[in-house]
């Protein structure tokens, strides 16, 4: 049970974020005075953990893809994997949410505008890491390289996702111009808006783990029913 | 370990890619107007690249390999290899542009900072494409996988170097142009870096 209580609370955590930010009151102001958000902003509370919960996943993938080059065992090669796995999961339903948002804010599910696109590209750098592993047959080999490129594509998600977009114009809530946010509106949050918000993160996150360590147990498993047979 | 240069063949090659590319693409267009001028301009910057940068280490024997690293280190070598196709891809994008000047009109406003841009965007296409050829030349499907790891990575760079080279073509004012000069340099930068930390793994085998 002692073992467990990070998983309770992510659940709990979960409905929270989903009750509270389906019905909680909207501040007046932002989202129906000096913006055409509306009750649309509701979906800040999903949209925005998601990536949150992305880039930590992609991060601890990371640091296990490092790790793997300083020390190499297929336990740490596995769970850099499945770490990238599951935060590209995340940032296809980031993806999707933020998509079916525009559909209704900004008329169209895909406008070309740049956090668009540069949210997309990250998740094609890290396809191309699936690709690149599924290439290579010799397992260490598999590993080291991609290790490699894990490493080098993180360094390039970086300014991709938190410094391009400052730079250019965009129709995104929170980045208006160039001094925009690529993410959420810093002090404009309000603070029944927050006590929900960061929950959210944090639930998000901790499902992200959940389900890369849940995959990476079946991983192990595999392997050892392999080496069982042969 | 800069004698590489001794690989004429692909040189002359890649030269000849160059001029015949750009023959068709006047043949085929005619002269256009500047914002396609500009993206075709960049379009054909990264087709170059690929066709020039990946070949310094898909061609390389494994006996070659091997020699290479008897007499130098792994840093070593694949700073040389950096600089190298830098060079080279500094010096087809100048005879691109040359040649796109001939061919295809001369839209340009500032010639000077277009060809600074030019410089800059070679460089960085350069180096970002020789770290991916070398992560390609471990697997064994390599020219397809370059494609695959390349255009997704390229892209922020790409996109970027368009952004700023819109400006020498008239009076469009963009404030943050040098924000953007300094972004590509930073990337160029950390591209550098990383392939010094990151190649000395991919080499040991």
């Amino acid at each position: 049970m002692r073992r467990h209580w990070w998983k309770i609370l992510c659940i709990v955590l979960l409905l929270y974020n989903c009750i509270a930010g389906l019905l909680v009151k909207l501040p007046e102001v932002t989202a129906f005075e000096t913006s055409n958000l509306y009750e649309s902003m509701r979906n800040f509370f999903f949209h925005v953990p998601m990536w949150f919960s992305q880039f930590s996943l992609l991060t601890v993938s990371l640091v296990y893809s490092i790790k793997y080059l300083r020390n190499h065992t297929l336990v740490n090669d596995l769970n850099a994997d499945e770490f990238a796995r599951t935060g590209v999961l995340m940032g296809c339903l980031g993806l999707v949410t933020g998509m079916i948002w525009a559909k209704y804010t900004w008329g169209a599910w895909w406008s070309n505008d740049p956090k668009q696109t540069g949210a997309a590209i990250a998740v094609l750098i890290y396809f191309a890491y699936f690709v690149l592993r599924n290439s290579i047959t010799d397992m260490d080999k598999r590993a080291r390289v991609a290790a490699v490129y894990n490493i080098f594509a993180y360094f390039l998600y970086i300014p991709l996702i938190f410094i391009l977009p400052r730079m250019v114009e965009s129709l995104h809530p929170g980045g208006k111009g160039a001094e925009g946010n690529p993410g959420l509106g810093g002090d404009s949050l309000e603070p029944a808006m927050r006590a929900i918000f960061w929950p959210g993160v944090l639930g998000w996150t901790l499902l992200g783990v959940w389900i890369s360590t849940l995959r990476f147990r079946v991983r192990i498993l595999e392997e050892k029913q392999q080496q069982q047979v042969a | 370990m800069l004698l590489e240069i001794r690989q004429q063949y692909t040189f002359y090659g890649v030269l000849l890619y160059v001029a015949s590319t750009i023959f068709v693409l006047y043949l085929a267009m005619g002269q256009p107007e500047e914002k396609v001028w500009n993206g075709l301009f960049w379009m054909i910057q990264l087709f170059i690249c690929v066709n020039a940068v990946a070949k310094s280490f898909l061609q390389e024997s494994r006996g070659r390999m091997l020699y290479f690293y008897s007499i130098a280190g792994a840093r070593d070598f694949v700073l040389a290899k950096l600089i190298f196709n830098a060079a080279l891809m500094i010096l087809m994008s100048l005879v691109s542009l040359v040649l796109f000047r001939i061919l295809l009109g001369d839209p340009l406003q500032n010639f000077w900072q277009f060809l600074g841009i030019v410089c800059l965007g070679g460089c960085s296409l350069s180096l970002v494409f020789t770290f991916l050829a070398a992560i390609a030349a471990r697997a064994q499907q390599n020219a397809a996988l370059m494609a695959i790891m390349g255009f997704p990575v390229i892209i922020p760079q790409l996109l970027l170097l368009i952004r700023i080279s819109n400006t020498a073509f008239g009076d469009v004012i963009q404030s943050n142009q040098w924000q953007m000069v300094l972004a590509l340099v930073g990337l160029d930068a950390l591209v550098v870096v990383l392939a010094i930390i990151l190649f000395p793994f991919l080499w040991k085998d």
